[in-house]
């Protein structure tokens, strides 16, 4: 076991964090899946509008991989195929109805069983953060065991009870690889499980981040692959290999300044916000509703549904203040900002930052230099690979890195960016494009 | 503030692309973009981002140069008084002075300026961006405060043009704008940028300062001096002839362009600088070190030949435009090396580069300006290097793996 210091990053201490440890209960009749929470699958459905299916039957599959599916977390009726542009399909709504939920028979070997249970689509592989091609066997598999993001749920409370799974899941993956399973985890919460190489994080966010975690180990070269996940996940995979029904039920952490009493809720993944946030937001048409964290969610509407990984709901203001006069030159403490030309560093140490989802400025060039260093604690010299990537030069990205970053390595660097460029964004188109180039 | 905001949601509509005044659809998103900070929220990626913004950048530099420009202004005044021999005029005599003799070359500065970027974004259709707000106020820092206006208009709106707007404007500048401006007069004008006329205001402002200059005047600035000084230990004087030590050199009531001559200025911005995170301390610091490193090497071969051999190397940060070049220069981050080592090998050379000019270019007493512009260029091959260097670190490790 190896204790790994991580110097570059920042915590970020927001308002709206969860002060009691208990979890409360939510029921949904309305759960969606959407195939874009599962990076590299091109949906293929399997039902149909009015369709019945139960709990783990599968919804769509991968075009290209057909035994990549996605299955439903709910027994119920397909009630509607949303499609966006091009008939892309946006999401697979199901509303629930009583009926019992599949149960898998477990006499077959662990990689069949996740592909057909819909639990591959957990995982995702380094490079490209796609879901896991099947048909390559990974260097090695990669698990963080906590998660540094901002009012993000404690690990150790998702996993309590758990351990038994966890090392089921364990076991699971290490027939899956030659190589070792990795757990990454902070020093005060590590799980007793065996068969795996345990390391201890230390350091500000994104020291939970997996991809830091790889980079701090064993980073990923060209033509190897990793996969990679979160403990909840691998406890889910333990649970289902254990049972043989796949446990849809997941603890959600609601956070967020706008939320009145930030709490943890048991609830079925995909169910709609509203079941979650029924009760706790007031004026919900003037909030900022994000399912995940704020720096890697996905900004959802009031009526849209919990996305992939189904473990954090955040709320905050849309826009505190519409008519910001001269908010360039503000002294407020209110403001949070890492350079020392603002209050906060002075007059609200220590206590917890505010913010609506305001860029707080106009879209630039990049300007600055060395703040997106400041917050990747890799060896990838962020700030060239970006424009790399803007650029497309194929050989500069796979020169710089790029088979070893995923979009979300980047999410705080764009937190920080004085010039407002949308580095998730870049990355992961940069990331498609490259996979169409290279297939 | 709530009515400006709606008279300006009232108005919004006549510059939007259709409208009467579409024309100006840059400028008038500038200024509201300048009022009222935007209020664009996330839509992909994080959703909550940290309040600096370019604005904000932009403003903090301009707070930084407030010292010098206080203090310049100041200096010009009692180089004025100093030069028709009465010293002793008063604070707000010597202030107000300064203040008209500069007031006519920062107007046009950024008239010229902004109103190029102006255009240049309506071209575009792009928004108004802050980069000239601080080059605007450097040139007139960095100029001769006798430099006509109309060439510190020429000259800007040649560096605007040429070293900014065409390589896509601000962040895509290959050279600091301020300093292609000044580098522009300085080979343009040499006349005008140079010799004992440039520095020292001597004739009256709207009326203020009148008299005639006294009789032991000069106007040379001290490495001006040295530079044309042919003994091996030359004595530095003021404009009328007394000598002064390093230390007026320091404080800065000594002729030199209008910004660069009180170190102690530069310094009190260096630290605004640093503590707010805005430039780099690497840069800063290595620039000062280069040139204190190549100030030592010219003062262990003093000589006859190279007279600006007998400074040494403190004096040699404390005269002429050093300390400023290294403090607002050198740290401009898109003209400077990005990565975090070449941040230093580009800092040392700058200074390396400014002392070797300075002292064996008998061509130019100063040479500051010139190792910026020079390392400008160089500093993509610096990253290039350490970009390299990067790559190379990675190529290792696959072959370790195989």
């Amino acid at each position: 076991m190896a204790n790994i210091r991580i110097k570059k990053g920042l915590n970020l201490n927001i308002e709206g964090a969860i002060s009691e440890q208990s979890i409360a209960e939510s029921s949904s009749k309305n759960f969606a899946v959407v195939p874009d929470d599962f990076p590299g699958i091109t949906p293929r459905l399997d039902v149909k509008e009015g369709e019945l299916v139960e709990a783990g039957s599968v919804l769509f599959h991968d075009k290209n991989a057909p035994e990549i599916v996605v299955t439903s977390p709910v027994s119920g009726k397909v009630v509607e195929i949303s499609r966006g542009a091009r008939r892309k399909i946006e999401a697979v709504k199901i509303e629930a109805q009583g009926i019992a939920a599949k149960k898998f028979d477990l006499n077959r070997d662990v990689k069949q069983l996740l592909l057909e249970s819909g639990l591959w689509c957990v995982m995702r592989q380094r490079p490209y953060d796609y879901v896991p091609n099947p048909n390559v066997e990974p260097r090695d598999i990669f698990v963080t065991c906590f998660d540094s993001a901002p009012l993000a749920p404690d690990f150790a409370l998702l996993l309590k009870g758990k351990e038994n799974y966890l090392q089921k899941g364990v076991d699971a993956l290490a027939s899956l690889t030659d190589g070792n399973v990795y757990l990454g985890c902070k020093p005060d919460y590590v799980p007793n499980v065996k068969g795996c190489v345990v390391n201890t994080f230390e350091g500000p966010h994104p020291a939970g981040n997996v991809g830091v975690q790889i980079a701090n180990v064993k980073p990923v070269n060209k033509s190897e692959t990793v996969w990679t996940l979160d403990a909840v996940s691998l406890a889910r995979i333990g649970e289902f290999l254990t049972t043989g029904m796949v446990p849809f039920d997941t603890v959600v952490a609601v956070t967020g300044e706008s939320v009145n009493n930030p709490h943890y809720v048991k609830c079925v993944m995909g169910c709609c916000m509203s079941s979650l946030l029924n009760g706790c937001v007031d004026d919900a048409e003037k909030c900022h509703v994000v399912s995940g964290n704020l720096l890697t969610g996905t900004k959802v509407a009031i009526d849209g549904y919990l996305r992939f990984p189904y473990r954090q709901v955040s709320v905050i203001p849309e826009v505190k203040n519409d008519a910001d006069f001269l908010g360039w030159a503000s002294l407020s403490p209110k403001r949070f900002s890492i350079y020392h030309s603002f209050t906060n560093w002075l007059l609200r140490r220590g206590k917890p930052a505010e913010f609506d989802a305001k860029l707080n400025g106009g879209v630039r060039a990049i300007i600055m230099s060395g703040e997106y260093d400041r917050m990747l604690p890799m060896d990838i010299l962020a700030e060239f690979l970006i424009k790399a990537i803007i650029a497309f030069d194929v050989e500069k990205m796979e020169q710089l890195g790029i088979y070893e970053v995923a979009p979300e390595d980047f999410a705080l660097c764009e937190f920080a960016d004085t010039s407002k460029l949308p580095l998730q964004k870049i990355v992961r188109e940069g990331l498609d494009k490259l996979y169409k180039e290279m297939n | 503030m709530k009515g400006l905001r709606n008279y300006l949601n009232k108005v919004k509509p006549n510059f939007m692309p259709g409208g009467r005044y579409s024309k100006l659809q840059s400028v008038f998103e500038g200024f509201e973009s300048f009022l009222f900070s935007p209020n664009t929220t996330s839509s992909t990626g994080v959703s909550i981002h940290d309040s600096n913004d370019t604005k904000r950048t932009m403003t903090v530099v301009i707070m930084s140069l407030v010292p010098c420009l206080l203090f310049g202004i100041y200096n010009i005044g009692y180089q004025h008084y100093l030069a028709i021999g009465n010293p002793d005029a008063g604070f707000w005599n010597l202030f107000v002075y300064g203040f008209l003799a500069l007031l006519p070359s920062i107007v046009v500065s950024y008239v010229v300026g902004l109103g190029i970027e102006f255009i240049g974004a309506q071209i575009r259709h792009h928004e108004i961006q802050e980069g000239f707000l601080v080059t605007g106020i450097l040139i007139p820092l960095i100029c001769p405060i006798n430099t006509p206006v109309w060439m510190i208009a020429v000259a800007t709106a040649f560096s605007v043009i040429f070293a900014k707007e065409i390589f896509g404007g601000t962040g895509m500048n290959i050279f600091n704008v301020a300093l292609i401006t000044r580098a522009f007069l300085f080979f343009a004008y040499p006349a005008k940028m140079s010799g004992d006329a440039a520095f020292v205001a001597t004739e009256p402002v709207f009326g203020l300062g009148e008299g005639s200059v006294v009789d032991a005047f000069s106007g040379a600035t001290p490495l001006g001096q040295i530079a044309t000084s042919a003994s091996e230990n030359p004595v530095l004087t003021n404009i009328i002839g007394e000598p002064i030590s390093t230390l007026d050199a320091f404080l800065g009531l000594i002729p030199g362009s209008v910004g660069e001559t009180s170190t102690l200025c530069i310094l009190i911005g260096a630290a605004i600088l640093l503590f707010t995170g805005t430039a780099s301390w690497k840069i800063m610091l290595s620039v000062f070190v280069g040139g204190l490193f190549m100030g030592f090497i010219a003062h262990l071969f003093p000589s006859a030949t190279y007279p600006a051999s007998s400074l040494t190397p403190i004096e040699h940060i404390c005269y002429g435009g050093f300390a400023f070049a290294a403090v607002f220069m050198a740290t401009d981050p898109v003209t400077g090396a990005r990565t975090e080592i070449g941040k230093y090998i580009y800092g040392f050379l700058i200074g390396v580069l400014a002392i070797l000019i300075r002292v064996y270019n008998s061509g130019y007493p100063e040479g500051a300006m010139l190792a910026v512009l020079f390392m400008n260029a160089f500093a993509p091959l610096i990253d290039y290097f350490v970009v390299q260097a990067n790559i190379r670190r990675r190529l290792k490790r696959a072959k370790m793996n195989d």
